[in-house]
């Protein structure tokens, strides 16, 4: 069976952080020490100055896959993911058709079995994510889908996400919800605020996501199903989750990476490379999804990875379709914009241990994702240098978009290596197959 | 564009140091008186002569030419000033932005213009000045007064009324005003 | 003026709105002459981009740039092949590569013009953009009001201070008001902004206004009335209950103009709609200046034209040497 050996990094881990070498063998995690002597004919992987974690595993992920290929494949996805640490990646259901269907569902989980990364799929609420009529959700769940949502747009009709909590409740499994009241934020194309106001640029108020966040926190408090809440954006957002897990009501919530880093006033370039739903925010709104981050009343940073052709956004901000790429970059941004504030055990739990139990991908579900680093673990790892810095080229990108914000930045922070189920499929940076 | 202004507005803070005074505030005035004179003789009197003045230098200059004539032969003579950097042929070289507008209160056809300058040089506002005065119609003849002529040509132009002839290096300037004419050269700003 | 585009007011400052508005003059002496056209820009190259249609800013800008000798070329989204499905980008890149030194570019979309900039080395030309900013629009208001203050004597041209200015109706989708707002506030006026809190911008932090909802406590106060096109569109669209009760509360009707303040003038981006934001008896009256506004587009067009092009990066004063 194949040796690999991860050598001089600190793992990290649920337990906490300590410098040992690990040890893989197979599949699996076989040892965990300082001072590992490397058996023979064992490939070494050198992890000085980083960080060796738990695989990441992103809630949000837009694979494209059925219907989007010329923007996002399942296999571009997860060799982007796989980049960028994840060890595995929920795949949104707005696709085309909508993952509504055990047929649509199987076919993703198909496609992503030879994939750099573990592929999760979450279904729709609705069939068409129309928000009318339920999608067949015991069918999915049979299938192992665990979370549920119609991202992209909210459900708007309050009385469709009542039956939904009140179905899935018995399923036990999770709705996640898209916060958007359409009529609130309808014609809006960022954040309403003086960025709109002096761009000249509809905008959509902080409101239409709080009004939907509060709606569906009532509904919770009614249902008692456990409710997780997609890309949390606002100040008003993090108060309201604050309050609702302090009564105690089972929900998460999760930040994208751009929403802790980027303000509103990149829009200020009209590039339409900014736009993304939610918006990007107002310094104020940053400041407090990061605070909630490391209060904890956000769980997660899931990237919302979002992948358009380059056409697409080469057009008027008004007429470009929103979202941006985030999977090779997140851990960077994040690590960046909540250094200092958030040490490695925080800032990897929200991308590690912690969405892989919202994701129902965690040892305690039967999955292998997010687990301590221990012998007879999985090896799902992630070796991250938080020193390294490097220049976001998007030309160099894995995804087959380019519509990353990031481009010609800097940024500090790289993953070095990533392990699926003990194979290498990043070294030195380079996805090896 | 009289080479004075040019003193006062150019950047890096370089300034027109004066060497040699070449001509006072009387030698000008008898200068412009001659001219006066001499466009009388060459043209028979001021039937349809007009002065046209070319923004900034020339139109001190011009004014008092003008006042000079009317005051000789007792008869108005019609006046104007001309901004010709719209039709300079080195805009693409070096912006040039008009100072003053243009002011030509009436047609030019059939008039004779007497066109005045501060000082001709290497010939090309000269030309931009008659391309501009085309566009005021057409002028039976035109003719040219400059207070200095200072020599390196670079267009077959040359002036029929001249105040004084002065041979110059091409990093000289001169300064032309009714006070009279400096030449100099550009240097540093003083400490 | 800074950098070799004109996207906003912001890009000019006061001392470039100044420097815009002298040259206007001697466009406006151009104008008279029995052959209204100099050659300072033969050879350049000026394409139109109306992607949306406006015959009248469009025909401003191509007398503009034929008064300068420029060759005009014009390009309209009804002729293109954006229909076809061809992008921004492309559009801006096929057009590039026929060699033009200015694009004017008008989109119903808000940053057009300042996308463009990155497909092509010419200098653009923002010529009104969605809900943006209409720079040349403000630039021949500012002259309008400059010319017709020098008319009545006494203040020094540009400078605005103790003009106080109100902007009514619908601020919040203007770009006429975005330019406005900021040239006037250059030039020292105080700016109020009268609309109903529907049609304000949703926030107005950053901008040097004041703003009510009650014309008929300023109206006496103003030096200038603009007034804005009430777009029909709006409404019936829950920004307004309808355009009787908008003249009826925003109009100036002839009560209204009657309380105006002696010399006060009244301006009007055009097209107005008679009956809606202003009475038609009003709009004839010697205090309207929008007759002169439509004027003096052409003579500011051709300053800032030949502001941007004439020269190898943009005109600066004083910098002519050699020649006597």
């Amino acid at each position: 069976m194949a040796e690999l050996l991860i050598r001089g990094g600190t793992v990290v881990d649920e337990g906490g952080e300590r410098r040992a070498d690990v040890l893989v063998s197979g599949r699996d995690v076989v040892a965990v020490a300082e001072g590992i002597e490397a058996p023979a004919g064992a490939r070494v992987l050198d992890a000085g100055g980083c960080l060796v974690a738990p695989g990441l595993v992103d809630l949000h992920t837009h694979l494209r896959q059925p219907g989007g290929e010329v923007a996002e494949t399942v296999e571009s996805g997860c060799r982007a993911a796989a980049l960028g640490g994840y060890g595995a990646v929920v795949a949104m259901p707005n696709t085309e058709p909508a993952i509504d269907d055990p047929s649509v569902a199987r076919d993703v989980l198909e496609l992503g079995r030879g994939a750099l990364a573990q592929v999760a799929v979450a279904g729709a609420i609705t069939i068409g994510r129309r928000g009318e009529r339920l999608s067949p959700m015991g069918e999915l769940a049979a299938l192992g889908v665990r979370l549920f949502t119609d991202d992209g747009s909210g459900v708007q009709d309050a009385s469709v996400m009542r039956q939904a909590l009140e179905y899935a409740g018995d399923l036990g499994v999770v709705l996640a919800e898209h916060c958007e009241d359409a009529s609130l934020a309808a014609g809006g194309h960022m954040h309403e605020g003086a960025w709109s106001s002096r761009l000249g640029l509809p905008g959509q108020p902080a409101l239409a996501e709080e009004a939907m966040l509060a709606r569906d926190l009532s509904l919770v408090r009614l249902t008692r199903t456990p409710m997780h809440f997609l890309h949390l954006s606002t100040a008003g957002s993090v108060d309201l989750v604050r309050r609702a897990k302090a009564e105690g009501l089972p929900v998460t919530a999760e930040v994208t990476p751009h929403h802790l880093l980027l303000t509103d006033a990149e829009v200020a370039s009209y590039d339409p490379v900014f736009k993304v739903n939610p918006p990007l925010r107002g310094q104020a709104d940053v400041e407090a999804v990061r605070g909630g981050l490391v209060e904890g009343v956000i769980d997660a940073v899931a990237t919302d990875h979002a992948p358009h052709p380059p056409e697409t956004k080469e057009r008027p901000f008004e007429e470009a379709p929103p979202g941006m790429l985030g999977l090779e970059t997140a851990l960077a941004v994040a690590f960046g914009a909540l250094s200092g504030r958030l040490g490695a055990v925080g800032l990897l739990g929200a991308f590690s241990w912690r969405p892989a139990r919202i994701a129902g991908l965690d040892p305690a579900s039967g999955g292998r994702q997010g687990g301590p680093v221990a012998p007879g673990a999985p090896a799902n790892l992630v070796v991250f240098d938080p020193a390294a810095e490097w220049e976001v080229d998007p030309a160099a990108l894995s995804s087959r978009s380019r519509n990353t914000p990031y481009g010609g930045r800097r940024l500090r922070g790289r993953v070095r290596h990533t392990l699926r189920e003990g194979e290498p499929v990043v070294v030195d940076a380079r996805a090896q197959r | 564009m009289a080479e004075r202004e040019r003193r006062l507005t150019r950047p890096e803070g370089r300034v027109f140091h004066a060497r040699t005074k070449v001509m006072d505030e009387d030698g000008v005035a008898r200068a412009l008186r001659r001219i006066a004179h001499e466009v009388i003789e060459r043209n028979h009197g001021l039937s349809d002569v007009v002065v046209v003045g070319l923004q900034t230098g020339g139109v001190p200059l011009a004014e008092r030419l003008r006042a000079a004539l009317s005051e000789i032969e007792g008869v108005p003579v019609p006046f104007g000033s001309l901004d010709v950097a719209f039709y300079r042929d080195d805009l693409s070289l070096r912006p040039v932005l008009p100072q003053e507008v243009t002011e030509i209160p009436f047609d030019l056809t059939g008039t004779t213009v007497v066109l005045v300058d501060d000082v001709l040089y290497t010939g090309r506002t000269v030309r931009a000045a008659l391309d501009a005065l085309a566009d005021h119609g057409r002028a039976r003849a035109v003719q040219l007064a400059v207070m200095v002529d200072r020599g390196h040509r670079e267009l077959p132009i040359r002036p029929d009324y001249v105040g004084k002839n002065l041979p110059t290096r091409a990093d000289e300037l001169v300064d032309v005003s009714l006070d009279g004419v400096v030449i100099g050269e550009l240097g540093e700003e003083a400490p | 003026m800074s950098g070799r585009h004109l996207l906003s007011v912001a890009d000019l400052g006061r001392q470039g709105i100044e420097e815009i508005l002298r040259l206007a003059d001697s466009f406006k002496e151009v104008a008279g002459r029995p052959i209204p056209r100099v050659p300072a820009l033969r050879g350049k190259t000026v394409a139109t981009l109306f992607f949306e249609a406006s015959t009248r800013t469009r025909l401003s800008f191509e007398t503009a740039a034929k008064r300068l000798s420029a060759d005009v070329m014009s390009f309209s989204a009804s002729t293109s092949s954006l229909e076809k499905g061809e992008s921004l980008r492309d559009t801006i890149e096929t057009i590039d590569a026929m060699g033009v030194d200015a694009m004017i570019v008008r989109h119903r979309s808000s940053g057009v013009p300042a996308r463009v900039t990155a497909w092509t080395s010419a200098s653009v030309v923002n010529a009104g953009d969605g809900q943006h900013e209409h720079p040349t629009q403000a630039l021949l208001d500012c002259y309008t009001i400059r010319e017709a203050l020098g008319e009545s004597g006494g203040r020094p041209q540009t400078d605005f201070s103790g003009l106080r200015i109100g902007i009514v109706g619908d601020v919040r989708h203007s770009r006429v008001a975005r330019s406005d707002v900021l040239a006037l506030s250059l030039l020292g006026a105080e700016v109020v902004l009268v609309a109903p809190r529907t049609l304000l911008p949703p926030s107005l932090e950053g901008w040097p206004v004041k703003a009510t909802a009650d014309l008929d406590a300023v109206l006496g106060e103003l030096d200038v009335v603009y007034l804005l096109r009430i777009q029909a569109e709006r409404a019936g669209r829950l920004l307004l209950p309808d355009l009787d009760e908008y003249h009826a509360r925003f109009g100036l009707t002839r009560e209204r103009a009657g309380r105006l303040a002696e010399r006060a003038l009244i301006m009007h981006p055009g097209p107005m709609i008679r009956g809606v934001e202003i009475a038609p008896e009003v709009a004839d009256l010697p205090a309207s200046l929008v007759t002169r506004q439509v004027r003096n587009g052409v003579f500011v067009r051709s300053a800032v034209l030949f502001h941007l092009l004439a020269g190898p990066a943009g005109a600066v004063v004083g910098e002519e040497d050699g020649d006597g």
